[in-house]
């Protein structure tokens, strides 16, 4: 003890202390905050359902109606079950920031925990799709490229393009980028049908054959780009411009150079 | 005399004693060619067809243009196990298992994209320039003959791989085919050996892309380029150049050295395409099955127009004596296009006809001084890029978050109302370059120099313009329009007065022009 009263008139002695405090509080802290993470309960379900009205209330209702019920603006929120809701808040289209065309991809406005309690909330109401399990979506083992890809050109190209790059609609609307979306919003699209987009039930496009198409987006996702820039991966609309900007901008260039007189 | 000299005057006179074309020769390489750079856009044409032969004949080695079904069992993960046609999976593995495959595959496309383009260039310089008055309005017709062969061989040629995005553009040639009234749904039958899309379709347009186009093309070129050398190329007003002379390089041996190096430099820019930037992915748009389509599926840009018209084409039909007339499709792919073209092969007649000019003409028109030709051929322009834009309707709508409707109400109203405005525009301008020349010549450039006057006045000095530049400026002929009097001189009305009041009118519009600077007006500056 005496050897480290030595030690307390040091002049490293105080800042020492500080950083000593400061982690004894940073770890308590830590410690005493950590949830352990249990299966949900029937009083913790109904504890989220809770939290999740109040931030219906006070982020969706004056669309949705009190309700949920809807309203002139915005449709009915009864039977669409948590994956509408996980797939729409998770991926920032709703809360809506601009009515005129369509609800577009975002910064998510809620976190996780606030999502997950609003779907909660909405698939207390009537039942609807579910969230997607983890387990269920292991696309990695379960999926084929190859048929994927087929099922992808079938069914989702003619809106998504070739490339899953997105393509035009009427009016404005659009079919969005499929590049950057996590597998399991994916899986939520395709079972909640947002927007535009029609509802690929699991008879018309079975389980095991969507986590094809999730994974053949992923491959499309990480291709390396074979041929040298794609300029889009939008077909031959840019390319043409490239002929003319890059190609015939060069010749007439270097045409005007060779024309030109020694001075 | 060198030994080195003697040896080569040897052999020249044996081959000369058995072939007997010194003097031909001796003329040719004498030949002169006036030195601009938008007359080279020919060449460059020319020598991406070079390319296009050679990087084709690569592609021929592999490629196998057969509908058969195979199962893929390539190296392209993505595709592997599915059934496609033996042209689809060829044509994977040349872009993937032949050794520089991809590249010659990219070069072919890269350098039809820039033929079709640079076709396009020089027809744009010939038309402006007015090259293609008499007596070259026979070379002005093949010209538009090999642009139009240059559309039927890009469509075959970018519908050979039998991918998703190519055989969409076949079942569209397949509805415009069938568009014709009354034979099409025939035409249709027999070009494809049966219902859409049949097994003949792409062996047939092989034949027709390596063989019978390609072999037209050479023939149509040859002789084009031999009506060039022949007829002598046509030059820019200059001092010392007149209608009777050309004024240049000598083939050998400045011009053969540049023609020779710009080869090599057209093949360096296609490559370096090649190299960087990819074109027609088809491993990406999967094998065609008539059961899908991609959003955005555009063809090639110089079919784009034509792709434009249709989609702004409001759905017309009528059913007649068992008949369906598509007016939605035959208007814009058929009819517009037939007029296009057929407009475009008649101008030079048509012009000439309208100013009743029928003499030699070797030296190029500045495009302002014939203002009614550029107006309209900015209107011709400008009708066919609001086409093409529509053609690219929902790629501007998803990239510029544009409403497609809107595109398309845009080009429906556009294409009637644009092209008439750009003539007009296009023709003050014109006018008023004529103007600001006029200026130039009586009152020389702004020097930007300002002297103050004894009395207080600030004028700007002007300095004279050289007089290179004095002749050039001067050396067009001051437009005048028929004079077509509508009763002869017994006052009987004329035969077929109607046309002659149309090519009065036409005439008139013709030669509105600024007054050209008089001998008399440049004494007086002198004298200033």
């Amino acid at each position: 003890m005496k050897r480290l009263s030595r030690y307390r008139r040091h002049k490293a002695a105080g800042p020492f202390l500080m950083i000593l405090a400061l982690l004894a509080i940073g770890t308590t802290f830590s410690v005493a905050s950590a949830t352990v993470k249990q299966a949900p309960n029937a009083f913790a379900r109904s504890a989220a359902i809770d939290e999740g009205k109040q931030i219906f209330l006070k982020g969706c209702s004056s669309c949705h109606g009190l309700n949920a019920e809807g309203g002139a603006i915005a449709p009915s929120l009864i039977g669409v079950g948590a994956a509408s809701v996980d797939f729409q808040v998770g991926t920032g289209r709703m809360p809506m920031a601009d009515m005129s065309t369509q609800a577009m991809r975002k910064k998510p406005v809620y976190s996780a925990e606030q999502t997950a309690a609003l779907a909660a909330y909405v698939a207390s109401l009537a039942p609807g799709p579910a969230i997607p399990e983890d387990s269920v979506l292991n696309y990695e083992r379960d999926g084929n490229t190859a048929q994927g890809g087929e099922l992808f050109r079938n069914n989702c190209a003619m809106c998504h393009n070739f490339a899953g790059q997105g393509g035009a609609l009427t009016e404005g609307k659009y079919a969005p980028t499929l590049m950057g979306v996590q597998p399991k919003q994916i899986y939520e699209a395709l079972i909640t049908g947002p927007q535009s987009m029609p509802v690929f039930s699991d008879k018309t496009i079975t389980p095991a054959e969507k986590l094809s198409l999730i994974k053949w987006i992923k491959s499309a996702e990480s291709e390396p780009n074979l041929g040298g820039a794609t300029m889009g991966r939008i077909g031959p609309v840019t390319e043409g411009l490239l002929a003319w900007v890059l190609g015939i901008g060069m010749l007439i260039g270097i045409a005007v150079w060779l024309t030109t007189r020694a001075r | 005399m060198t030994p080195a000299e003697k040896t080569i005057g040897t052999v020249a006179n044996y081959v000369d004693e058995r072939i007997g074309a010194a003097g031909w020769v001796k003329k040719s390489l004498n030949k002169v060619f006036p030195d601009h750079w938008s007359f080279m856009l020919g060449e460059v044409c020319m020598y991406s067809f070079i390319i296009l032969l050679l990087s084709g004949t690569f592609l021929t080695f592999w490629f196998d243009p057969s509908q058969r079904d195979v199962i893929y069992e390539g190296v392209y993960a993505p595709l592997k196990g599915l059934k496609m046609s033996a042209a689809y999976a060829s044509t994977l593995d040349i872009s993937f298992e032949v050794r520089g495959g991809l590249l010659m595959r990219q070069i072919h496309h890269w350098a039809a994209n820039i033929f079709m383009a640079a076709i396009v260039a020089h027809l744009l310089r010939v038309f402006f320039t007015g090259a293609f008055r008499k007596p070259r309005e026979f070379n002005w017709i093949l010209g538009i003959l090999l642009l139009t062969l240059g559309f039927v061989e890009g469509l075959f040629g970018y519908s050979l791989p039998d991918d998703l995005l190519s055989g969409t553009g076949l079942r569209i040639t397949s509805a415009i085919i069938q568009a014709i009234p009354v034979v099409g749904t025939y035409i249709s039958f027999f070009l494809f050996g049966g219902a859409f899309p049949g097994v003949g379709f792409i062996p047939r347009i092989f034949t027709l892309h390596v063989l019978l186009i390609p072999g037209a093309f050479l023939a149509v070129i040859t002789i084009h380029v031999m009506l060039v050398w022949y007829q002598k190329h046509t030059q820019f007003p200059g001092v010392g150049r007149t209608e009777k002379n050309v004024v240049g390089h000598p083939i050998l041996p400045v011009y053969m050295a540049k023609a020779g190096g710009f080869f090599f430099v057209v093949f360096g820019v296609i490559a370096f395409l090649s190299a960087i930037a990819s074109i027609n992915p088809i491993w990406l748009y999967g094998p065609y099955t008539p059961g899908q389509i991609s959003a955005g599926s555009q063809p090639d840009w110089y079919m784009g127009w034509l792709d434009g018209l249709v989609r702004m084409a409001p759905p017309l039909e009528t059913h007649a004596f068992g008949h369906t007339v598509s007016w939605n499709i035959l208007i814009p792919a058929l009819i517009v296009p037939g007029i296009v073209f057929t407009g475009m092969a008649l101008y030079p007649f048509i012009e000439s006809w309208i100013t009743g000019d029928k003499r030699e003409h070797h030296l190029l028109d500045r495009p302002r001084n014939v203002p009614n030709r550029t107006a309209l051929g900015v209107m011709s322009v400008t009708f066919v890029m609001v086409a093409l834009i529509n053609g690219g309707n929902d790629i501007f709508a998803t990239n510029f978050s544009l409403s497609i409707n809107e595109i398309m109400w845009f080009s429906r109203i556009g294409i009637f109302v644009l092209p008439p405005l750009a003539f007009i525009i296009t023709k003050r301008l014109c006018l008023s370059l004529q103007r600001a020349d006029r200026d130039l010549l009586l009152h020389g450039t702004e020097t930007g120099r300002l002297l103050r006057l004894p009395h207080g006045e600030f004028v700007e000095v002007h300095a004279p313009i050289s007089a290179e530049k004095a002749f050039i400026l001067q050396s067009h002929e001051q437009a005048t329009s028929l004079e077509i009097e509508e009763v002869d001189s017994r006052g009987v009305r004329r035969p077929g007065s109607f046309k002659n009041k149309i090519q009065r009118r036409l005439s008139r519009a013709h030669a509105v022009a600024v007054p050209k600077v008089t001998d008399q007006e440049l004494k007086e500056i002198e004298h200033h």
